[in-house]
């Protein structure tokens, strides 16, 4: 069965007519993960706008309780979005090491990102916490509810990023940097940092301009 | 066989990373998007906790950094421009703004007029006195 | 003691024998058809060893044909479920008068009528439409697969196990009983305390995220994957609707998505998002969830568009007419979608000025609609029309679906909406927008691609006994409805006073028994088909005389679908190569990457539909098990680096030649 091999690549060409002006002997699609997570991220970007848009409804029904301007502690969140935006930057050169090459040096920026990412929850869960503690919890107000579920949202995204940094961490140390990983590394890099553009939405819209009057 | 499966991922990422959306960023990409972000962050803050402005001024100038940030984010943490992807990237960008805009000014615009015609008595920004206002 | 009680709670929560509806003789009885079916199935199964080749060629497959197949299964299964609803729901309108209380009190009935609209929507339409555009959209841009394949499978399980979720409810426990959409207050916690809205709840969520991701995949296909030279302008129309509609998904059912999480976190964690108290805004729902419900329907009517452009053009032997002007028709048409919501409740209150907006932006996206069905009928002009039942099925859509379309525009004005809103009049509209643009496009669909994916046609004599007793069932069953609605007769009654107008709901009832014998009729139809396959065979992979790529292939497809990735140079590519004496290659052969079959799919769906039920029952011990068995089985899943064999050279020319031979032999 000889005829039918890759040698015969070039009679292929000459086949009968001009056949081949209707087929290609090879051809590789260009891949489509990167564009595909993007497009993910498209859809993500709108679950937060509708939870933009029912903090923007709901955002001052105080319901007789706390208020923005009462509860929010914007030193912390100050401090909050430092971490994020520092874990943005590491993980940035996380990506400069992986493009060139050099693995463990990757791994450590991803691993000083993944520090940060979990400060910046740590720092979040205390703030929950202490909401609730004072009675300012999910369930007191349409304000409050509508900020929990956006600030709350976020921070599980936060978090499941942060587990996906780990096993990438582990996948690049096993596999090393080879071309599915880069692209995986590159997907979680879109990921990370349209947390952080998130973030701007929400130190933004509901911290600061919820504290206004 | 392992070796097998590596060159068939070879074979189709043929150029090491480099598909049409694997625009990466250099070290002054970095940087500069990392200043610009500090600044554009510091600035708000500073004016919601010094209390320099007006309220409703307030409002519009943060709206109008974070809007700033955001883009500075896309360009520089992002890399987002209209060759990535071959310009689909950049376009999915836009219909999604586009499509954001529209769910929050509508679902404001239309909120508003239910709640100033379906919901009397509750001013908006107050804290209602459901006991006061019964509605007959 | 008291240890032993909380124990049972963990792991049963709110689940007891309870919920099992012993005193419901109709539910028992069903239970009993089902579980006699489900074991006849078994049985054959097990006594042909079909277990091993259904899990290792069709639950684990990749292959887009395979999962296109599946998706049709699902829908058409469930099609006979959400049409049993409303075969119910008809008789009970039908007897309900004065005295007479029918056979379904209001508390079942109401059940009915939610399940027949979710069914309907989310596990009748949604997966038929998803169905075609996987199969045929990889064929007909000359592509191998789908852009994710793996993801393809996992989509495709996210969507059974939400339709599990949602027959389960049948058996354990109940359903919703707030209509389709669920509007609080009446699905808050206070309203609807039983599991009923929970199951509505978490069977769309683990469906969405099926639909939602393959929308992505759909998207990153039509983009990356199209053969060399087919430009977007080059593209066949049901590809370009087939996009639009894949953005409509990833655009809309994120909305869904939060919408329905926040009526959640209402009900389980008593936050206040759509409460009546302490803040919360009932109207916000009805609000975004249309946001997401009017994109919804024309996710369901773009791919039908699609169909009917592909039909008319392979069966009046032409060119589509106005290529260009159908692609800006349906982009604009995508857009204009994000602008008319408000649409679907003019009366709640929001004034004159939104209304007005919204009224008037309503009208404008019926412009483009009317454009693409005059595009169809000048295609048609001229033409060698060939009334083979997909062409048939199209002329009944444009005729009832222009009805329905016009009917929508009187909607559109909101002080007859005001009048209209929520009576039976709307109930005739939307199912004649549904069933005579959407069921007809797929019926129209099945018949012209069904030879494509199982080698041979379907019979023509049950299926014109099928068209006939569906449409003119169709306008038997509907007109009634507009007549109610327009007197003023409201929807999602299950009881009249007035004895005057039950001949009007006597002569529905017939109207739906004849769309019964439709539905039977092509269940026969399947049925003689089979029987009758050697004698309908498709031996050459086009037996249209097709225009577009998918029927350059064999009927059905080999699983590489094409050994050499087509060039293309004009549209219509099957069209042209036929026209310039396109010649098959005979030698040249590559071994050909593919990827391979997974377990992962279905495990980690399965893993969603456990978790969804242990979050309905509060099964809280069941929840957590499932959740981290589903993360690892996820994570598993990432350190599987090797996903893919080859098939070789000349297996590949082997099934190439004999298809070749095949051809040459019927010359």
């Amino acid at each position: 069965m000889s005829e039918f091999t890759a040698s015969n690549q070039a009679e292929a060409g000459n086949a009968v007519g001009d056949a081949s002006r209707y087929y290609v002997t090879e051809h590789h699609p260009e891949n489509g993960t990167l564009l595909g997570f993007w497009m993910y991220l498209m859809s993500d970007c709108l679950i937060f706008a509708c939870l933009f848009a029912t903090y923007a409804v709901l955002g001052r029904n105080y319901a007789g309780g706390p208020s923005g301007a009462e509860l929010f502690d914007l030193k912390l969140v100050a401090l909050n979005t430092a971490f994020l935006l520092v874990s943005s930057i590491t993980y940035g050169f996380a990506m400069l090491s992986a493009h060139k090459g050099f693995k463990s040096k990757a791994i450590l920026w991803l691993g000083v990102t993944g520090v940060f990412g979990l400060a910046f929850l740590s720092l979040e869960i205390y703030e929950f916490v202490h909401l609730i503690h004072e009675g300012a919890g999910p369930q007191r107000s349409g304000f409050l509810t509508s900020f929990f579920a956006l600030v709350g949202t976020h921070g599980l995204h936060v978090t499941f990023g942060v587990i996906w940094l780990v096993t990438l961490m582990f996948q690049v140390g096993k596999h090393g940097l080879t071309v599915e990983n880069l692209r995986r590394l590159t997907c979680l890099s879109m990921f990370w940092h349209f947390l952080d553009v998130i973030w701007i939405g929400v130190f933004t819209f509901v911290y600061l301009m919820g504290t206004l009057p | 066989m392992s070796d097998h499966s590596n060159h068939g991922h070879d074979h189709h990422g043929h150029h090491h990373g480099h598909d049409a959306g694997g625009s990466h960023g250099s070290l002054k990409d970095y940087t500069i998007g990392f200043i610009l972000s500090v600044i554009l962050t510091a600035i708000p803050f500073w004016l919601v906790m010094a209390k320099v402005l007006p309220p409703g001024t307030t409002g519009y100038v943060l709206m109008a950094f974070a809007a700033v940030q955001v883009v500075v984010h896309m360009i520089y943490f992002l890399h987002l421009n209209s060759s990535a992807e071959h310009g689909w990237s950049m376009m999915a960008t836009i219909f999604t703004v586009i499509v954001l805009v529209i769910m929050m000014a509508g679902s404001i615009w239309v909120m508003y007029h239910m709640n100033a015609n379906m919901m009397p008595g509750m001013d908006a920004g107050s804290d209602a006195l459901h006991g006061a206002h019964d509605m007959p | 003691m008291l240890d032993q009680i909380d124990l049972t709670k963990l792991i049963f929560g709110r689940l007891s024998w309870e919920a099992i509806p012993f005193h419901e003789p109709i539910l028992l009885a069903t239970f009993a058809m089902v579980a006699l079916g489900g074991l006849a199935l078994f049985a054959v199964l097990f006594k042909y060893k079909m277990f091993g080749p259904l899990w290792t060629n069709w639950f684990t497959s990749i292959d887009h044909k395979r999962i296109g197949i599946m998706y049709m299964v699902l829908g058409l299964i469930m099609l006979m479920r959400g049409f049993t609803d409303a075969l119910m729901m008809r008789t009970q309108q039908a007897l309900s008068f004065g005295d007479g209380q029918g056979f379904l009190p209001p508390h079942h009935y109401d059940q009915v009528f939610t399940a027949h609209g979710v069914i309907m929507i989310f596990f009748v339409a949604m997966p038929l439409v998803t169905g075609f555009m996987n199969y045929i959209v990889p064929l007909q841009i000359g592509a191998r697969d789908v852009a994710f394949p793996f993801l393809n499978n996992f989509s495709f399980w996210m969507t059974a196990f939400g339709a599990i979720l949602v027959n389960a409810s049948l058996f354990v426990g109940e359903f919703a009983r707030t209509g389709w959409l669920a509007y609080p207050p009446l699905s808050g916690i206070l309203a609807s305390p039983d599991v009923g809205v929970d199951y509505y709840i978490w069977a769309l969520q683990v469906a969405g995220v099926g639909t939602l991701l393959s929308g992505v995949n759909l998207i990153a296909t039509i983009v990356k994957m199209r053969a060399p030279g087919m430009d977007m302008m080059k593209m066949p129309i049901f590809v370009w609707t087939s996009l639009c509609t894949n953005i409509l998904i990833v655009a809309a059912f994120p909305v869904l998505t939060a919408v329905l999480a926040m009526l959640g976190l209402d009900r389980t964690l008593g936050t206040h998002f759509f409460t009546s108290e302490l803040g919360g805004n009932a109207m916000m729902y009805v609000n975004l969830i249309w946001i997401w419900g009017h994109p919804e329907v024309y996710i369901l009517i773009l791919p039908a568009f699609g169909i009917y452009s592909e039909v008319v053009s392979t069966f009046c032997g032409k060119r589509l007419f106005g290529y260009s002007s159908m692609v800006y028709a349906t982009l604009v048409i995508t857009l204009l979608s994000y602008l008319v919501w408000l649409h679907h409740f003019f009366t709640m209150g929001s004034g004159a000025s939104v209304n007005a907006f919204f009224g008037i932006t309503t009208m404008i996206i019926s412009i483009p609609t009317g454009a693409k069905i005059f595009n169809w009928l000048f295609t048609m002009y001229h033409g060698k029309i060939r009334f083979e039942l997909p062409m048939m099925w199209t002329v009944a859509f444009m005729v009832t679906f222009t009805v329905g379309g016009m009917t929508g525009v009187m909607l559109a004005v909101p002080p007859a909406d005001f009048v209209l809103h929520n009576s039976l009049f709307l109930i005739a509209h939307f199912h004649n927008v549904i069933i005579g643009g959407v069921l007809f496009g797929l019926f129209a669909g099945i018949n012209y691609w069904y030879p494509k994916a199982f080698g041979y046609k379907l019979d023509a004599f049950w299926g014109k006994i099928s068209f006939w007793l569906w449409v003119v069932g169709f306008w038997v069953a509907f007109t009634p409805p507009y007549i109610l609605g327009f007197m003023g007769v409201t929807r999602r009654l299950s009881h009249f006073e007035d004895p005057s107008i039950q001949y009007l709901f006597q002569i529905s009832l017939v109207g739906t028994l004849m769309i019964a014998g439709g539905i039977a009729a092509m269940l026969v139809q399947f049925i003689v088909s089979f029987m009758r396959r050697k004698e309908l065979r498709d031996w050459s992979g086009d037996p249209w005389d097709g225009r577009t790529l998918e029927w350059a292939t064999s009927s059905p497809p080999p699983d590489y679908n094409f050994a050499f990735t087509p060039r293309v140079h004009d549209n219509d590519t099957w069209a042209d190569m036929k026209k310039m004496k396109y010649v098959r290659p005979t030698t040249g052969y590559q071994p050909i990457h593919m990827p391979s079959n997974t377990w992962a799919g279905f495990v980690i769906a399965a893993l969603s539909g456990i978790l969804g039920f242990g979050l309905i029952w509060h099964m809280w011990l069941l929840v957590i098990v499932s959740f981290v068995a589903m993360m690892a089985a996820i994570i598993i899943h990432t350190f599987n680096y090797k996903r893919d064999y080859y098939i070789p050279a000349d297996e590949v020319a082997a099934t190439e030649l004999a298809h070749t031979r095949l051809l040459e032999s019927h010359v």
